[in-house]
Order: C-alpha cells, then sequence, then structure tokens
C-alpha cells in the first residue's frame, strides 16, 4: 500500500450531524486499513444545493477554499465519505480551469486561487485505489458470507460519468467488490441501485420522496434482501430515518436495515457495532450483526468438525 | 502549344461571384493560350459544341475548362477533348466553383483567385503529354460476398444474364437476416414463403456455384482479372454424401447448444440443419459442442448416417478462383447492446432483441410460433417495444438512424396483436421515420386498428420489479411528464453495425470503410452501387443501412453494373499510373513495400534489378513516387515537372 500520497479529510457537514456513524465507521475502517488522512483545518460547507442552486460560482467558491485549505495543509489529495460533497469538489475544480470562471469566483476569495487545486475522491475509490481485495481480505474476522445485501449508490455517486469517473454510470460495481472482499457472497444485483432516492424533493415535495424511496425500499424487500448497502448520508436518511413515511406512501411493511458499506466492512473487520455507530441506525441492524455473528459460528464449527 | 481557356458560368453558380468575362480576358495574357471566352453552361450540349468548334477553328492543341470539381465533370470534358481529335489527356481542370465562388463572396477577390486557379491549370497543361490505356482480357465470372437477400438477387441476375457466379456465404445456409424474419413489412406476407424460392433458384441454377460455410480469404488482381482464394471452412461433413435427411440431427446427445439461427433463443444440437428450408439443406457439426470432437466418445451421427457422409477428421479447403468482378454483400450485425446498463446491460431474461422477438413469432422458430418469453415460458400480456436502441445516440458514440426500426417495430406490434388478442403493446420512440412507399400508413394502421401505444419519449431504466413483472421508466415528452409502464417481455429495437469482420473484407477488397465499418460507395449520390476500386460493386446493407426492397434493388444494379462491365470482351487501363525510370532506380525496394496494390516488382533489366510497375495492376495513387528517395518513379499525369509548374506559376510573386 503506497502511503507517500498526503491525504487531506473533507467530512462535510452530515459527518458532524445526520451521519455521525458513517463518519465513525469509515475512519474505523481506514485506519484498521492504515489509510492515513487529516481533517482540513477549518473548513466550510461544501456548497451543496441551497448554495449550487443560486450561484454556481458561490458554489465553486466555498468548495475553493476548502481544496486551499487542503493544499495549505500538504495534501495532495482530498477524501470525502459524501458523494454530493464529492461532486461540488469535483465540479468546482473542473470549473475553475475556466480562466473567465475562475476570475469571478477570485473576486469572492480573500486571495486569488491557485492555479492547480488538488483532487478530490471518494473514501470508498480511495480504499479501492490502494487495497487490493487480498488486503482488504487479511482484516476480515467475520466473513459477511450468506447476508443478502442490496447495494445502493444513489444518484450522485456515478454521475455525471465523466467527471466523476466510477464506472458505469448505470452498473456501478466498486461497493459489490469491497464487500466481496469482506467475504459476501450473496451481493444482489440490484437493478436500482443508481437510482434517485428523492433526497433534493425531501422538503418541497415530501411525497415525492417517499415515493422514490418507497420503490427502492420495496424492489429490496421483494428481492429478499437482509439489508441496504449505502454510501450516501441523504440516501441513508431517506431510506432509514423516512422509511416510516414511505411505508405509508407506498401502503407497505419493509422494516429493511440501512448500513453504510462501511458499517458492513466494520462488521467484517470484527469492530464492535458501537464504534460504527450501529445504534444510530433508526431501523435496528442488531439481526444483521447476530447473523453474521451465527452463520461464521456455524461455519466455524462445521469446519471444526469436518476437521475432527 | 496553343491553348484554349473556357471559363463557366455555371448560371449564377460561378458567375454570381466571380466576374468570369474578366477571368477570360486575364487568361489570354498567359503563356501559349491562343483563345479564351467565357461560357453560361460549358457542360450542356451548347457548351460542349463551343469548346468542339473552338478547337477546330483555332488548331488549339489544349483545352482548360475552369468550372467545377473534376470529380463532376473531368470525364465529360475529356470525352469533348476527344471528339474534337485531341488526346483525352490535353486537357485540364481548374475547380473555380466548390474551391472559388462557393466558398467566398468577395467578388474581387475570388475573381483574383480564379485567375490564378486558371494560370496554374494553364501551366500543368504546358507540361502534359498524351497518354494512351492498354486493352487486356476479362474474366466473365462473378464472386458475390453474402448469400442474404442482396447477395441473392444480384447472383440471380448475373446468372440470368449468363455470367458464372461464385457466392460464397459465411454461415452454413444462405438466406441472412431475411431467412430469421417471420413477416415483412408493409405487406405482412411471410418473409420465408417470398425468399425460399429464390433461395431454391440459387441453389438449383446452372451458372451458379455456391459454397457455404466459407469465407474469402484473399483478394489479388484487379479488374477484369481478380485471385481469390475461398476458405471452405470444415463442417465434419462430406457434403457431397449429405442428403439432409436429418438423421442425425435426431440422435444427437448434445442438446444443449446455443442456436445460432434463433439469435441463442432456442437450443439445437450439436450436429444441426439450422431450419427447414436452408440452402444448402446440408448438416455440419459445432465443434465446440459435439462429444467426438471435444471428448473422443460418441460418434453416434456417423454410426446413423445412412450415407456415410460424417467425417470427424474433414479439415479446411482452400478453393482458387479466377474472377472479373467482385459484389460485396455482407450485410449487418446488431450492435453490442448490452453497454445500456440501464436496460440490464443484458441480465434481464426478458429483455431480448427485436430479431429474437422475430424467431419467437416465427412458426419455424424455438416456441413454434408460440409467443412465450425466455424467463418462465409465459404468454406476455404487456409487451414493451423500445426504438433507438444504439441508434441516434450521441451519448454512446452512435448518432446514426438504423432505418428498418420503425417499420419493423410496427410490424411487430401489429404481429403480437395478431398472436396474442388481449395483449397491448407500446412503443417508446424518438420520431416515427416511416417515408417508403405504403410505410406511413402501415404505422397508422399499427395506432389506429391494433390500438399500439406509441409514446414519444426515451426509455431511461428498465427493472424488474420482484414479482416477475419488468417496470419501464420513461418520459412521455408529448405530456411532459415521466411514465412507468409495467409489462411482461420488453423487445429492444437494436441498431447495426456492418457485419462482423467487414473492415477486414475491406482491407482485403482494397475498399473503404466508416467508423461502423459500412463500405463507402464511390460517390454518396451518383455512384452508389460502385466502390473506388474498379470491378468491385456493393449491394444491400454492407452499404449503408436499408430495408429489404432497397436491398433488392441494389443487388439488381450491382448486378447491373457486372453485367456492363463485361459486355465489353477487353477492358482499358487507365493510363494515369506509375512510371520507372530505370537509370535513375537504385532497386532499393521501398515502392514495393509501400505498394498497397502489389503493383510494383523486381525486374531485371540489363543485369540490373530493377523496380517494374505492371500497368493493369497499378491505381496511380502516388505512394511510390512520393515513397521513391530517388525520384525514379513519376506518376504520368502528375509527375513532379507539372506539379511543379504550377507551385511555380501560383508562386512568382
Amino acid at each position: 500500500m503506497s502511503t507517500s500520497m498526503k491525504i487531506g479529510y473533507y467530512p462535510g457537514c452530515s459527518a458532524k450531524g445526520s451521519s455521525l456513524d458513517y463518519e465513525l465507521s469509515s475512519s474505523e475502517v481506514c485506519r484498521i486499513l492504515g489509510i492515513v488522512s487529516s481533517e482540513i483545518d477549518e473548513w466550510n460547507c461544501c456548497g451543496s444545493t441551497p448554495a449550487h442552486a443560486v450561484s454556481t460560482e458561490l458554489s465553486a467558491a466555498l468548495c475553493t477554499r476548502n481544496l486551499v485549505q487542503a493544499t495549505k495543509q500538504g495534501a495532495d489529495i482530498v477524501m470525502t465519505p459524501c458523494p454530493s460533497c464529492l461532486s461540488n469538489l469535483r465540479h468546482a475544480r473542473e470549473r475553475m480551469q475556466n480562466p473567465e470562471f475562475k476570475k469571478r469566483v477570485d473576486e469572492l476569495l480573500d486571495e486569488p486561487a491557485p492555479e492547480v487545486l488538488p483532487e478530490a475522491t471518494s473514501v470508498m475509490q480511495m480504499i479501492g485505489k490502494l487495497c487490493s481485495a487480498e488486503d482488504i481480505k487479511s482484516h476480515v474476522r467475520q466473513s459477511l458470507a450468506g447476508i443478502r445485501i442490496a447495494p445502493y449508490y444513489g444518484c450522485l455517486m456515478s454521475r455525471p460519468a465523466e467527471l466523476m469517473n466510477f464506472g458505469d454510470p448505470e452498473n456501478p460495481t466498486l461497493m459489490e467488490e469491497l464487500l466481496a472482499a469482506c467475504g459476501a457472497d450473496s451481493v444482489l444485483d440490484f437493478p436500482l441501485k443508481t437510482e434517485c432516492c428523492g433526497a433534493s424533493a425531501g422538503i418541497p415535495h415530501r411525497p415525492l420522496t417517499s415515493v422514490n424511496s418507497g420503490r427502492i425500499l420495496d424492489v429490496a424487500v421483494k428481492m429478499e434482501a437482509d439489508c441496504i448497502c449505502v454510501c450516501c448520508p441523504l440516501c441513508q436518511m431517506n431510506l432509514d430515518l423516512r422509511q416510516k413515511q414511505a411505508e405509508r406512501q407506498v401502503n407497505a411493511k419493509f422494516g429493511i436495515p440501512v448500513l453504510y458499506y462501511t458499517q458492513l466492512m466494520g462488521l467484517a473487520f470484527g469492530c464492535d457495532p458501537k464504534t460504527l455507530g450501529l445504534n444510530k441506525l433508526i431501523v435496528s441492524a442488531d439481526r444483521i450483526v447476530d447473523r453474521i455473528r451465527a452463520l461464521n459460528t456455524a461455519r466455524k464449527e462445521a469446519q471444526g468438525g469436518n476437521a475432527a | 502549344m496553343r491553348i484554349g481557356v473556357f471559363v463557366c458560368h455555371c448560371g449564377s453558380n460561378i458567375a454570381g461571384t466571380v466576374d468570369c468575362k474578366a477571368a477570360a480576358e486575364s487568361a489570354l495574357s498567359l503563356p501559349d493560350v491562343v483563345y479564351a471566352t467565357d461560357l453560361m453552361y460549358s457542360c450542356a450540349e451548347p457548351g460542349q459544341a463551343a469548346i468542339e468548334k473552338a478547337i477546330h477553328d483555332y488548331a488549339l492543341t489544349g483545352v482548360v475548362v475552369a468550372s467545377c470539381s473534376p470529380r463532376m465533370h473531368e470525364p465529360t470534358f475529356r470525352r469533348t477533348v476527344e471528339r474534337a481529335g485531341l488526346n483525352r489527356y490535353m486537357f485540364e481542370m481548374a475547380n473555380i466553383r466548390e474551391h472559388v465562388s462557393w466558398i467566398g463572396k468577395d467578388k474581387v477577390a475570388n475573381t483574383n483567385k480564379a485567375c490564378e486557379l486558371i494560370a496554374m491549370a494553364v501551366a500543368k497543361l504546358r507540361n502534359d503529354r498524351p497518354l494512351h490505356s492498354q486493352s487486356f482480357d476479362v474474366t466473365k465470372k462473378v464472386l458475390i460476398i453474402g448469400g442474404g437477400i442482396a447477395g441473392i438477387q444480384a447472383a440471380l441476375d448475373c446468372a440470368d444474364g449468363g455470367i458464372p457466379v461464385i457466392l460464397v456465404e459465411r454461415e452454413p445456409t444462405i438466406g441472412g437476416k431475411m431467412a430469421k424474419l417471420d413477416k415483412t413489412f408493409p405487406t405482412v406476407d411471410c418473409s420465408a414463403c417470398i425468399l425460399g424460392p429464390k433461395m431454391v433458384d440459387v441453389a438449383q441454377h446452372p451458372n451458379i456455384t455456391l459454397y457455404a460455410c466459407s469465407e474469402v480469404e484473399d483478394i489479388t488482381g484487379y479488374v477484369g482479372n481478380f485471385d481469390v482464394t475461398i476458405r471452405k471452412k470444415t463442417t465434419y461433413v462430406d457434403w457431397d454424401k449429405c442428403t439432409g435427411c436429418g438423421a442425425c440431427t435426431e440422435k444427437c446427445p448434445s442438446k444443449n447448444v446455443p442456436d445460432r439461427f434463433n439469435e441463442n433463443v432456442g437450443l439445437t444440437t450439436a450436429i444441426n440443419i439450422p431450419f427447414p428450408q436452408a440452402i444448402p439443406k446440408r448438416a455440419s457439426i459445432n465443434p465446440d459442442y459435439c462429444r467426438k470432437l471435444t471428448t473422443g466418445k460418441c460418434g453416434i451421427c456417423a454410426k446413423i448416417c445412412p450415407t456415410k457422409a460424417i467425417d470427424y477428421e474433414r479439415k479446411d479447403e482452400l478453393i482458387n478462383v479466377k474472377v472479373g468482378s467482385v459484389i460485396a454483400a455482407t450485410g449487418y450485425d446488431l450492435m453490442d447492446w448490452t453497454v445500456y446498463e440501464e436496460y440490464g446491460g443484458g441480465r434481464y431474461p426478458d429483455v431480448i432483441t427485436s430479431l429474437q422477438y422475430e424467431r419467437l413469432l416465427n412458426a419455424s422458430g424455438p416456441t413454434g410460433g408460440h409467443i412465450k418469453r425466455p424467463s418462465d415460458g409465459k404468454e406476455p400480456k404487456r409487451i414493451v417495444f423500445i426504438q433507438c436502441v444504439g441508434s441516434r445516440d450521441k451519448s454512446i458514440g452512435r448518432p446514426l438512424c438504423s432505418g428498418f426500426c420503425c417499420m419493423y417495430t410496427a410490424k411487430q406490434a401489429v404481429l403480437t396483436k395478431d398472436h396474442i388478442p388481449d395483449s397491448q403493446s407500446y412503443v417508446f420512440y424518438m420520431d416515427i421515420r416511416a417515408a417508403g412507399k405504403l410505410y406511413d400508413e402501415f404505422t397508422r394502421r399499427a395506432v389506429e386498428e391494433y390500438g399500439t401505444e406509441y409514446i414519444r419519449g426515451r426509455v431511461s431504466k428498465i427493472y424488474p420489479d420482484g414479482n416477475g413483472q419488468l417496470i419501464v421508466c420513461g418520459s412521455d415528452t408529448l405530456l411532459g411528464q415521466r411514465v412507468e409502464v409495467p409489462c411482461d417481455l420488453v423487445v429492444l429495437a437494436v441498431g447495426i453495425n456492418a457485419s462482423k469482420g467487414a473492415s477486414h473484407l475491406a482491407e482485403k477488397l482494397r475498399i473503404s470503410y466508416d467508423q461502423y465499418g459500412f463500405f463507402l460507395e464511390g460517390h454518396p449520390k451518383l455512384r452508389p452501387v460502385e466502390t473506388n476500386t474498379a470491378g468491385v460493386f456493393l449491394a444491400g446493407v454492407c452499404q449503408g443501412t436499408k430495408d429489404i426492397p432497397s436491398s433488392v434493388a441494389q443487388g439488381s444494379a450491382a448486378a447491373a453494373k457486372v453485367l456492363s462491365l463485361f459486355a465489353r470482351d477487353k477492358l482499358e487501363n487507365d493510363p494515369q499510373i506509375a512510371h520507372v525510370n530505370a537509370a535513375r532506380c537504385v532497386a532499393c525496394g521501398k515502392c514495393i513495400r509501400c505498394c498497397p496494390f502489389g503493383a510494383i516488382r523486381e525486374e531485371e533489366f540489363r543485369g540490373q534489378l530493377k523496380a517494374k510497375v505492371i500497368d493493369t495492376v497499378c491505381q496511380g495513387c502516388g505512394l511510390c513516387t512520393a515513397t521513391c528517395p530517388q525520384g525514379a518513379i513519376q506518376l504520368s499525369h502528375a509527375t513532379d515537372n507539372e506539379i511543379l509548374a504550377e507551385v511555380n506559376q501560383l508562386c512568382q510573386f
């Protein structure tokens, strides 16, 4: 694993609030895998929806400041768990290459931005880049084998394709690869993995969010998934916190746990569920935890039996 | 030398932005120019007559016409000067239309440029020499590559015209894509019923030799004299003995073989005959699945065969033939639609191609003509057709329209209603392109009489809902709203590419092809059947998307071209070819290696090796002249001296 690269960590607002468990679990997984990063000093909002809906320049200025802060502390690359933050950081870096645009943004900043800004990547891509399947496998204590997982990326992680560089925009597979390295052998071919959860309509038009999230939950349940695996704080909130709303909207009962991929990886690495923030989930993931334990114990006994 | 210059108005095409009279007057000051005038339409009969008259009246020995592109009318004016007694190569053209009047509006600048182009043409003409063609014999036999409907039509027309035909087909049977279709639009007549008799005619025609399961390995030579090597791929069955009785196919124990003829929607046996009307109706073994060939244990077909035709040791054969002309009719293949991950990328069994659906509709198909969906064999009640999958989609680099999908989709919707009266079909479309005879009327029938619901918009997603249905999400751009259609089966109208391997064949034939593998015609409007290689003609979809009537028309057109070529006993070569100046040649061999036509060989000349151009093979491309380090090879009618005279004329200020 290469460690020459200095990584600046950009948590984004969710990580400190609604998706505290995402930050807990991803920092735990990174720690175990030996991925060292330092949080960007005095980072600010990424300029997501409220800002970029009003002004592209304002959004870019906010992002640029974060990237400049990272440069100041010597980061070669910026890493963030949140797809929405990632999208904005990448868009800003791309747009700042246009001199006319940069001029307008520089006016909003204390001092003009440097010509070259560091690249941004997701925690997931960073793990995929730095750790081989073998590396990950070497840390697995409790295999995820036997757990039926519906991988769900949300709409942002892979789009727009030419900017996000995340494999096929309609069928990304990195999450599946990481889960497979953790022993997961029942990851579903989830057809709605890149469909919109309705997050941006969450406040202006709540029923739409419930319809969109309801469809995703419905198909996952019909495919007999044990849990949904996500990588976006907003998706997680819509599928988990608002699961009851979705149930009322589509008139069904789901009760399906929605975990971050880092929480599932952490469970595979044998971490204490509490350090992974599993207690923060609305739909309890206890039965997933129990099932992983039970399946692993059963496998061990079977192996032991065979050996004897 | 006595040169006449004729400046054409081309109506207002040139005269609108070029002072033709002034250009003609300025030409009079050029050396050797004894006569110059402007003409309204120099290509029209009075224009040509005026040129001929001037040649006689002023005893001209060379002519310059300043008009359109030589691609347009050079042959016309060459004939004009020839009629007046000049050598046809004592003529030059200055292109003052495409290169001047059509691209600039400044009349003064345009006139100035026209004068310069005329001066260059005069300078070249002063260096031109009369050239003479040589004649050579023609082998009156034609090779037709591809036995689809276009190739079949071309073969029958040539054969009826008395020309021996070699028909080469890659698959074990002729018939091509048309043989797989159930019905044809807009008449909904049975495809096999109208194609079958033509296939039988091919088999029975005394002038046609059919090589199925064969491919063209190599082609050398030139118009009138091509040497062709055909690889007859082994079928492990002696087709001279095989009677097509089918006993072997009944007893073959390897029964889980993907059926290529049925577009892999059904299974067949390792030894099989593609379909009941196959021509030739002969069995062939798929070596990937044959137990005898893979494990060495079986041999049942050899035991059962009443004529002892099975031979597991049989090898490929190479056959050499000499022909005078070639028709390429290699057709098409579907593009790889699995790039559409939003449609499941090929992972959902009930999302199929329209060609697969044809096989489900067809009485000789894997379901006996009953529509059953692949996943569970259930009869679908709600069917969604999606058009333009891989057509008109820049996002995957395919801006082309595949041409016939609108029509066959309407046909399939009609047939679906006939097969399953209580079914409902939906068609997602971008535009309905139904420009042929009776075509629009047909698509209207699909809507009005058969109740097909047409939804104008693209599909963004197909997903299984977990209850055995597929949900098709899209937009209805006429209503401006999202639509979701639950259905049992999705049929994709998949865009087409040129047939697999078409580009390799093009290179063997030395013809051009585009990025989708379609062969390039000589001129998109005026030479749609010819290629830029003399003696090689095109028929059917290999040249570009077309439906059956157009393919048949082009097959007949290609045959007509062959028949007119073979109407002469001798052909004349183009004298604008390379010549070696033996005194300067150092026999380095660079020209031999760079010649794409194999037209140069080494020959002993007064005890020394020298390069020698074979007149009839050289196509006059000029690669060798640019490559020769000694300047020993010169291209007649484009010699260094002729080109430099033009450059000097332009750069004399």
